[in-house]
């Protein structure tokens, strides 16, 4: 039997009988026109390529400019931040709980003065940020730092992952309880949508359920079904749909079965903007455009013959493209063992600019557009992801369905079933269960000293001791009324960051607003 | 004398790290092979998972990480077990650890580590190995 990822059958070959039913114009359109099927907008990568952005984030601020730096150098055209997992449970560098944990799986950000050092020599108007983060406290550094230089916010471009679900289920990286993070998120949106209209408030994560181990037609409903709850809180704040949906953007896995990842690409902006008209009465056609940043698939990384997850990545990047990604992240061979070293992370870069000046795909438009199997499979995605969100719609939504475990069950199940398919070798992995290696890899793999943690602690230990103590603590109280208050707290955020607030200041009070989180068993 | 008793391991996940696809999926794998399988969730402290292993009563400890904090955490876990005297519980490790530090830990006393690909079929051979060992 012929399957996809996703266990979706696939037969020998394909015809026209197979899409009957296919209306070019109900179905298809025009790139840049409703449904956006082969593209959101008109001239796609003949006016201007996706943006290749690479994570960048280990480390403090120092370390991680000086990469931010060379990748600009090596020719990426977009940042993208991660902070280190203390930052983003919100414990400064000092705490008890960060102990071994600084600068190892991203950059330690305690204060905004972290904030400025990460972008040291970087013309923040000049290029678009995303920053991985979940809460508005990194948000509202980096505005700080754009105060500071003189920046009018309306004219920063970039992006807050900001996405509820994906702290709750996929990233699991909450610092508050779901509705604590949800109302913060909404903060965001809320502000953004009134006074920074070149930033996306949310970044909808699909990237982390399918590392997770779900499939394609799961991460693409999951996803969706996670706009569609942010659309339900935006609306319940009093926004109108087409004030915010422009700015709504999507974060997708790019993985190892070619066509399958296209065709879920093709059909997650169908069934997008079919939702944000028909579902949401949406008037503006950009309030129906699915926007998406693309990350090529970490989970399919091997530590065995490590070079040959250049080739993956590759496969994985081409699916990117011929789908119609606006932004796109390759991973670095050596990223099973260890955060990109310099090497691995350009020729992962590399892997972009061969695709986007040698190979000729981007001189048309969904290119694949027309083929038998891909519209098929489009038309399939579609359905089953359709029902998918139906159910969830069900549940009473997809913040009910994390709250519940629901996702995060259906994900291990998901994930259960692929390893097994691994470990029966109905799922082959080369160099895992197929030519296999008896290897002594030896790759020069980036390490994250200790020092660097101790450099970190001694940067807050200074901060701390030259911030006025008196302002820093009244603007954490003016917050913390802003916070019981239900009103907006992005402004109150900002001023507090400014005198000297630490994330850690900011988190603890979110959490004692909020709750803490405890996941329900699963 | 090993009789008809179940084997029993905590699986655990310390530290800040969230990424459980691993630790979640070999639990399953072990109960579906007849362990009794208890998972500690994320975000645990050494002393956390500790305090779970002996109340518990597990015959051995997994820890599964991957945020580089392995050299700081198994350390600590070891330590406190000798504090609480229960060195007789076998400690595995997996996720991604490097080959150097892998032999670091296993010195330290770490009974097997399993890094990124290694099939659940050795991991089980290798868990029922050590703990006939011990038995």
């Amino acid at each position: 039997m012929f399957s996809t990822l996703s266990n979706t059958p696939v037969e020998r070959f394909y015809t026209q009988e197979d899409i009957s039913d296919l209306d070019y114009d109900r179905d298809l359109g025009i790139p840049g026109e409703f449904p956006f099927t082969r593209g959101v907008y008109p001239e796609m990568y003949r006016e201007r390529l996706w943006t290749q952005r690479q994570v960048a984030g280990f480390g403090t601020a120092e370390e991680t400019n000086k990469r931010l730096l060379f990748l600009n150098q090596s020719g990426q055209t977009g940042l993208n931040i991660v902070p280190d997992t203390p930052t983003i449970y919100g414990y400064d560098s000092d705490h008890p709980l960060s102990d071994g944990e600084v600068g190892k799986e991203g950059v330690a950000i305690d204060t905004y003065q972290d904030m400025a050092d990460l972008f040291k020599g970087i013309d923040l108007e000049q290029v678009s940020c995303s920053i991985i983060y979940n809460y508005p406290i990194l948000f509202t550094m980096y505005l700080a730092l754009a105060r500071e230089r003189g920046i009018p916010f309306e004219n920063l471009a970039g992006t807050l992952q900001n996405d509820v679900f994906t702290v709750i289920a996929g990233a699991k990286a909450w610092i508050a309880p779901p509705q604590g993070t949800l109302k913060l998120a909404t903060d965001v949106l809320e502000y953004t949508t009134h006074y920074m209209p070149r930033w996306n408030p949310v970044s909808l994560v699909g990237y982390h359920y399918r590392e997770a181990g779900c499939t394609a037609v799961e991460e693409m409903a999951f996803t969706i079904a996670a706009g569609i709850g942010y659309i339900e809180s935006a609306l319940q704040r009093g926004l109108n749909v087409d004030q915010f949906g422009p700015r709504l953007s999507f974060f997708f896995d790019a993985h190892n079965d070619f066509f399958e990842e296209i065709s879920k690409f093709r059909a997650a902006r169908r069934l997008w903007a079919r939702i944000l008209r028909e579902r949401y009465k949406a008037k503006d056609p950009r309030s129906m455009m699915l926007r998406f940043h693309v990350q090529t698939a970490g989970c399919s990384l091997t530590a065995q013959q490590p070079l040959v997850n250049i080739i993956r990545t590759t496969i994985q990047a081409l699916a990117a493209v011929l789908g119609g990604t606006q932004s796109l992240h390759t991973n670095s061979y050596d990223e099973a063992m260890a955060l990109p070293s310099e090497e691995a992370v350009v020729l992962a870069l590399r892997t972009q600019q061969v695709i986007s000046n040698e190979s000729g795909i981007t001189n048309t438009i969904d290119p694949l557009g027309g083929s038998y199997f891909v519209e098929a499979l489009t038309n399939r995605l579609e359905k089953d992801g359709s029902e998918l969100i139906e159910k969830i719609d069900k549940l009473g939504g997809m913040l009910k369905a994390v709250e519940t475990g629901w996702v995060q069950r259906r994900i291990a199940d998901s994930s259960l079933d692929y390893q097994r398919k691994v470990e029966r070798g109905e799922r082959k992995i080369v160099g895992v269960n197929c030519y296999v290696l008896d290897e002594k890899v030896k790759i020069e793999l980036l390490k994250v000293e200790k020092e660097l943690e101790e450099k970190q602690k001694e940067r807050l230990f200074h901060f701390k001791a030259k911030r006025n103590e008196k302002e820093t603590k009244k603007s954490l109280m003016i917050l913390e009324e802003v916070l019981r208050k239900d009103k907006n707290s992005i402004e109150s955020t900002i001023d507090a960051v400014l005198v000297g607030a630490t994330t850690g200041e900011i988190a603890d009070l979110y959490r004692k607003v909020f709750g803490h989180y405890v996941q329900p068993s699963l | 004398m090993t009789g008809n008793k179940k084997v029993r391991i905590l699986i655990a996940k310390p530290g800040l790290d969230g990424h459980d696809r691993g630790a979640l999926m070999i639990s399953r794998v072990l109960r579906d092979e007849g362990f009794e399988v208890v998972y500690t969730g994320i975000h645990q402290t050494p002393e956390m998972i500790v305090q779970a292993a002996i109340q518990e009563g597990v015959d051995a400890i997994g820890i599964s990480i991957l945020s580089g904090a392995h050299m700081s955490i198994f350390p600590k876990v070891i330590e406190l077990m000798k504090a609480e005297n229960i060195n007789e519980i076998t400690l595995f490790g997996g996720g991604i650890i490097p080959e150097e530090e892998k032999l670091v830990l296993k010195d330290l006393g770490v009974r097997e580590i399993f890094g990124p690909g290694t099939p659940t079929a050795e991991i089980i051979k290798a868990i029922r190995e050590a703990l006939g060992d011990k038995k």
